[in-house]
């Protein structure tokens, strides 16, 4: 052992006169870490690969231009509903989500707050099929709503609203001190230094968080299921008594019918789901993962 | 009023939510726990009953003659399916950490780890499309049959090996859903432990390796056990993906590893249809029964999670740090 301390230890070659024992764990170490990096990356690149090639093959102009039917047809209906659904979803959980966050953030002292910061935790980790589960009783069949557009905006909000507010105290914890000192010095109210000095310094953070429950809130499929329901036409604007589609919906349902046309649909709506969750993963990384590592 | 009592007001919408979701649900399922009883969570028979029959008065509600709903199956399937995806996201987790943190450095890691993490942002129901068009067909006919002449004389390693539905593939395609999440708690643990200490450990003589398996890694197991219950949360009510691989059993217990299973968030969905079809309403009760005690079990998983963090957190600090 007094021969080892003199040597730098390097990643693989030990020092010499250590134990055939002592060396072999360290090399089967470093062999079965890189092993699950390995897979790790694979299984990432074969998902990857599958869904952009397959893809990109399935996609046409007349996607974008036409509705659902019957197997075949676009996914027109589907884009239309997805974005319905999240612009419904972000309006409702924007204004409470953000607004318990700055909550959280500027006054999180108290017990209120506590509680509140851990429910949130808590609430993110209900089942998403719960939340659509409980849609379906209270609105769905409870107020009569049917399928509707409410219904599945209402409950994505629910499921948008921790991210929301978990993000936005991030982006507010970020804020500097002496900013806030500064304006309150200078007389200002604590709404006023709130709103116009510290959100709008945290915006980028915060509307980077409003983009990734965005992603969250295109991607989910089992809370929708039984409350937007699903249809191949274009939205009448009805909030309620009118399903809509969407396109996580496609590609659940069309990968398992036995016609190329439909399987063309699923991989279709599968890329443009991907694509889109992705980009906003990779934009709120510049955003507000600089310097995480 | 003033602006911070407006915004504690705007801020009970997160407890709102979470108590009106468990007590909506906990409501229109009452009938179905008083009829069910303790015999739901020990039964293995999911029976609506005679649905052309009149419904019969049993103990004051109305319910399909024959009708009996268990949920053993379901819950058998659930909790073995996330036993298999951690038994296989834990080793792979530590290991690609350590990797990340230890083995590369500078701008690699930085791309590397946010590749891999990237897969934990793809949606469920990619996840279930992958797995659906690809690992389906890859598990039954490369691994299931190399399994089943390796260590078949283990009994649930045994055939027969089936279609490649079935609680393998599930545990597998949600250990891929789960790894990302632990790789990346433990990487940032590790990158953040004191650099004295690897120093030390160095300067003693042990090897790299020694000195993250036997100085670092003990040093982050408290984080590695709250992300190990994390994962396991969100694996127990992973639907989308689950429901496109585990077969869809009903009232079956898996015989072997390869068998059909069904949880109990696939099964919410994949029976919702059938449940409309019983005129007494027991079986969309019953449904919203698994739903409630899924969400229970989330909700005791999560806070347990967050508790250990917090208590841990505190236990943690050094002395006289407040």
């Amino acid at each position: 052992m007094s021969a080892a301390g003199q040597h730098a230890p390097s990643l693989s070659a030990a020092a010499p006169g250590m134990r055939l024992s002592r060396r072999l764990f360290s090399m089967l170490g470093w062999f079965a870490s890189g092993v699950a990096l390995l897979l790790l990356s694979v299984s990432m690149v074969w998902i990857l690969a599958v869904v952009l090639i397959r893809g990109i093959t399935a996609l046409s102009p007349t996607l974008f231009t036409t509705v659902t039917q019957g197997s075949g047809g676009g996914l027109l209906n589907a884009i239309e509903g997805t974005a319905v659904l999240s612009a419904g979803a972000l309006l409702l959980a924007v204004p409470l989500g953000a607004g318990a966050g700055i909550y959280v953030s500027e006054f999180g002292f108290g017990r209120w707050a506590a509680s509140i910061r851990f429910l949130a935790d808590v609430l993110v980790g209900v089942p998403s099929i719960v939340m659509g589960y409980f849609g379906y009783v209270t609105m769905v069949e409870g107020l009569g709503w049917n399928f509707s557009v409410a219904a599945g905006a209402i409950v994505l909000a629910i499921i948008c609203l921790p991210y929301i507010c978990r993000t936005t105290e991030l982006a507010l914890g970020q804020v500097s001190r002496d900013l806030r000192e500064a304006a309150y010095a200078l007389g200002a109210s604590e709404g006023r230094v709130i709103l116009r000095i510290c959100v709008p310094a945290a915006l980028p953070a915060i509307l980077t968080g409003i983009l990734l429950a965005l992603a969250v809130s295109v991607g989910e499929t089992a809370p929708l299921l039984y409350t937007a329901g699903w249809s191949s036409y274009l939205w009448d604007g009805a909030l309620v008594h009118s399903p809509i589609g969407y396109l996580t919906y496609a590609i659940w349902t069309f990968i398992n019918e036995p016609f190329a046309s439909a399987n063309a649909l699923a991989y279709a709506a599968a890329f443009l789901v991907t694509t889109f969750v992705l980009a906003i993963n990779i934009l709120a990384r510049f955003v507000i993962g600089r310097g995480r590592y | 009023m003033t602006f911070r009592t407006w915004l504690a007001i705007v801020a009970g919408a997160l407890p709102a939510s979470l108590v009106a979701v468990l007590l909506f649900l906990a409501l229109y399922a009452w009938p179905a726990i008083h009829f069910n009883g303790w015999g739901f969570v020990v039964r293995d028979s999911w029976n609506l009953g005679n649905l052309y029959a009149d419904p019969v008065d049993i103990a004051g509600m109305s319910v399909q003659p024959g009708a009996q709903y268990g949920i053993l199956f379901l819950i058998v399937g659930t909790l073995l399916s996330t036993l298999i995806a951690l038994l296989l996201a834990v080793p792979v987790g530590v290991g690609a950490a350590i990797f990340l943190a230890e083995a590369v450095a500078g701008s690699l890691r930085v791309w590397i780890s946010f590749f891999v993490e990237l897969l934990a942002a793809i949606p469920s129901v990619v996840f279930g499309l992958w797995g659906y068009v690809v690992l389906i067909p890859f598990m039954a006919h490369h691994v299931f049959p190399i399994l089943a002449d390796g260590l078949g004389f283990i009994p649930i390693f045994a055939g027969p090996t089936g279609s490649g539905y079935g609680l393998l593939t599930a545990g597998v395609l949600l250990s891929l859903m789960i790894v990302p999440f632990i790789a990346a708690t433990l990487r940032d643990a590790l990158v953040s432990q004191p650099a004295p200490l690897r120093e030390a450990a160095m300067a003693m003589g042990a090897t790299r390796f020694e000195t993250i398996w036997r100085v670092i890694l003990p040093g982050v197991v408290k984080v590695l056990i709250s992300a190990i219950f994390l994962a396991l949360g969100r694996a127990l009510g992973e639907t989308m993906a689950v429901l496109m691989v585990s077969g869809n059993a009903l009232n079956y217990l898996p015989q072997n590893i390869y068998a059909p299973i069904s949880t109990m968030a696939a099964f919410v969905v994949s029976q919702l249809d059938s449940a409309l079809q019983d005129p007494s309403g027991m079986a969309v009760r019953s449904l919203a029964e698994i739903a409630l005690v899924l969400s229970v079990i989330s909700i005791v998983i999560n806070a347990a999670a967050r508790l250990m963090l917090v208590v841990w957190g505190r236990v943690g600090r050094p002395a006289g740090a407040a």
